[in-house]
């Protein structure tokens, strides 16, 4: 039997026939919005109807809803059709009450995406206010910080990433020993590549890529982590067992990656030299011995010193966007993608931003 | 209790489940037939949630055979899989609700997936088994974060029957909501079974609704069923296990509740 529903003029009756089910739907409706109706008192027969669920009574009933002008008769529909029908019609289906989140304009979503910019900023400032203190309270008592928290982190943030850093750092060493030797050839001044390499990877490269990578690497597990903890109330529960969620959760990460940050920037630093040395080989025939000889006369060291001086700075902002990411999810899934990406892409442009200062501040120091 | 006689809808097997070394279930046996409100309780451990979730191909029996609407979903094909999917609706005991949809486009979600239908009709569709679970219309914009315990699983249920199932699966539909809502979710589950000719397959520990909503009840120990019967039978059932968990002061209490109802 065919699924439809068609009309006989001479008694008035629309016949549906066949499955009246979700499966048929488009075509049932589709036959239904071609039925002309006769005026006047019309009867509905569903006894040729094998299967009706609540997607068939649903269409019977808004159309008879369509039609307020005609009086409907439902006949010989079976008893368990008539009970869904019954439920269904006590169902006002009315979409009006939902409203649609309202459009902004483009000049309001300006506004509002700078309003919500600022806010998010303020928060964080609030959000370090917030560790400080508590990193203070925890210094009165520090019996209690977190030590094996504090190892597992420096382990995973700074143990596991030696190998990564390391390779980078090389091939970083190596393009820029060769960029810069392709220039220096041309005045004969190969000797200097020494100089240029010292200061640029101890002074710039170092610190800044091992920065990237870390922010890349750990500061999105932070968000990750603590995201996920968010959702699962594990910080809720945190607080109600009288442990704050920054002296378990925070300052043990803050801690370790200030500590791992400069520790990974000194590796980085000799796999970076190394890489240029292997290149200035290559390239000048300059040997590691001369190299390593001239590179200790040339560079000062407070060069590694300055280097080195950024990155608790480094690892304060990749730290606190992590955690700050991570404590601000809330709610769904797609708000721990969200804020990872931020804390990623938060997290190296104010490692640019601070790096861009400290150049400004140097020069200014002549240093 | 409905027609015993009338087609099975799940049949399980000599089912044997081993994980990790553990025995689960062994040579378990288990049919439903088609109208019946079958629960499956048991102590914890007692491989209740296993059970369910092999009933669901989530995870693989060792042995034996689990067969829905008479295809062993053991060995389906995926398109076979699919086509029973589709008959069936599942309600997980925290909801499952996809956290980053509303509860309308939760509910369409399944229709979305497997039906063509038009924009307007899929609204209107979902709109409705909203309002069959119980919600009001207002929540239909809102996201699982912002709804009560009591509407997230009202919200699963619309999710269970978009597709107007013949079979729907509960875990624990009741567990974690306060007992005016427990009562009132149990009328629901009872509503729509009658309603709409649903099978359903509930993981329950609720003892109420154990007296209230269940045809059927199956206990699972030592690895099998060791009774599936109405409560009224299984009570009578002379098995330690079935005793201890029926006759402690809480089953005296819900099967009190139950004969005073004028049962």
């Amino acid at each position: 039997m065919p699924n439809t529903i068609r009309l006989d003029p001479s008694e008035k009756k629309l016949i549906c026939e066949g499955e009246w089910t979700l499966a048929h739907t488009k075509e049932l409706k589709s036959k239904i919005n071609q039925v002309n109706l006769p005026s006047g008192h019309i009867k509905i027969d569903g006894s040729r109807i094998n299967q009706m669920d609540s997607a068939g009574v649903w269409l019977l009933l808004s159309f008879i809803k369509l039609h307020p002008e005609h009086k409907f008769e439902l006949l010989n529909f079976n008893e368990k059709a008539v009970q869904l029908i019954k439920l269904i019609e006590k169902q006002k289906v009315e979409d009006k009450k939902i409203r649609k989140p309202k459009k902004l304009s483009t000049i309001a979503n300006i506004g509002k995406s700078a309003y919500e910019q600022a806010k998010e900023f303020v928060e964080f400032l609030a959000f370090t206010g917030f560790l400080f203190i508590e990193f203070l309270r925890n210094l009165r008592k520090p019996q209690k910080f977190r030590w094996n928290e504090l190892a597992s982190i420096l382990y995973s943030a700074g143990y596991q990433a030696l190998p990564i850093v390391g390779l980078l750092s090389f091939l970083i060493g190596v393009v820029i020993a060769y960029q810069m030797g392709i220039q220096l050839r041309t005045f004969g001044a190969n000797i200097f590549i020494v100089n240029l390499l010292g200061l640029s990877i101890l002074r710039e490269f170092g610190p800044l890529i091992t920065a990237i990578m870390v922010a890349g690497r750990t500061g999105s597990s932070f968000t990750a982590q603590l995201g996920i903890m968010k959702i699962n109330q594990e910080i809720d529960a945190l607080n109600t067992l009288g442990v704050t969620p920054a002296e378990l959760l925070l300052l043990p990460r803050i801690v370790a990656l200030t500590i791992a940050l400069p520790m990974l920037t000194i590796w980085a630093d000799a796999f970076g030299v190394l890489g240029g040395m292997v290149m200035a080989q290559n390239m000048f025939n300059i040997t590691f011995a001369d190299f390593l000889q001239r590179f200790q006369q040339e560079i000062p060291i407070r060069n590694l010193i300055i280097g080195l001086g950024k990155t608790p700075i480094f690892a304060l902002i990749i730290s606190s966007v992590g955690c700050f990411e991570g404590m601000r999810v809330f709610g769904s899934a797609e708000s721990i993608g969200r804020n990872t990406t931020r804390s990623v892409v938060l997290g190296i442009f104010f490692i640019i931003v601070a790096d861009a200062l400290f150049s400004i501040l140097f020069s200014y120091l002549k240093l | 209790m409905k027609n015993e006689k009338s087609e099975p809808i799940i049949e399980i097997k000599n089912l044997t489940t081993k994980l990790g070394g553990d025995t689960i279930h062994e040579n378990l046996n288990m049919t439903v037939y088609k109208g019946e409100v079958v629960a499956i309780v048991g102590g914890s451990g007692s491989g209740k949630t296993t059970l369910l979730r092999q009933m669901l191909n989530l995870i693989k029996p060792s042995s034996g055979s689990i067969k829905i609407f008479g295809i062993d979903i053991t060995k389906a094909k995926y398109e076979e899989l699919l086509a029973i999917q589709q008959r069936w609706g599942v309600l997980f005991q925290q909801s499952a609700l996809f956290s980053s949809l509303t509860v309308l486009e939760n509910t369409a979600f399944p229709l979305i997936e497997h039906t063509t239908l038009d924009k307007k009709t899929l609204k209107k569709l979902s709109l409705l088994k909203i309002l069959l679970a119980g919600l009001p219309e207002e929540s239909a914009n809102k996201y699982p974060s912002e709804l009560s315990g009591g509407m997230v699983k009202r919200a699963g249920v619309a999710r269970a029957i978009a597709m107007d199932p013949e079979l729907l699966f509960l875990d624990e539909p009741t567990s974690g909501l306060d007992p005016v809502n427990a009562a009132s979710f149990d009328e629901l589950i009872l509503d729509l079974t009658s309603t709409m000719g649903l099978t359903v397959v509930m993981v329950t520990h609720d003892l109420d609704s154990l007296w209230h909503v269940a045809d059927r009840v199956a206990f699972l120990g030592e690895g099998k069923v060791l009774a599936i019967a109405p409560m009224v039978e299984l009570m009578k059932n002379p098995h330690p296990l079935i005793q201890e968990f029926f006759n402690g002061p809480r089953g005296k209490v819900a099967q009190k509740g139950y004969e005073d109802d004028g049962h």
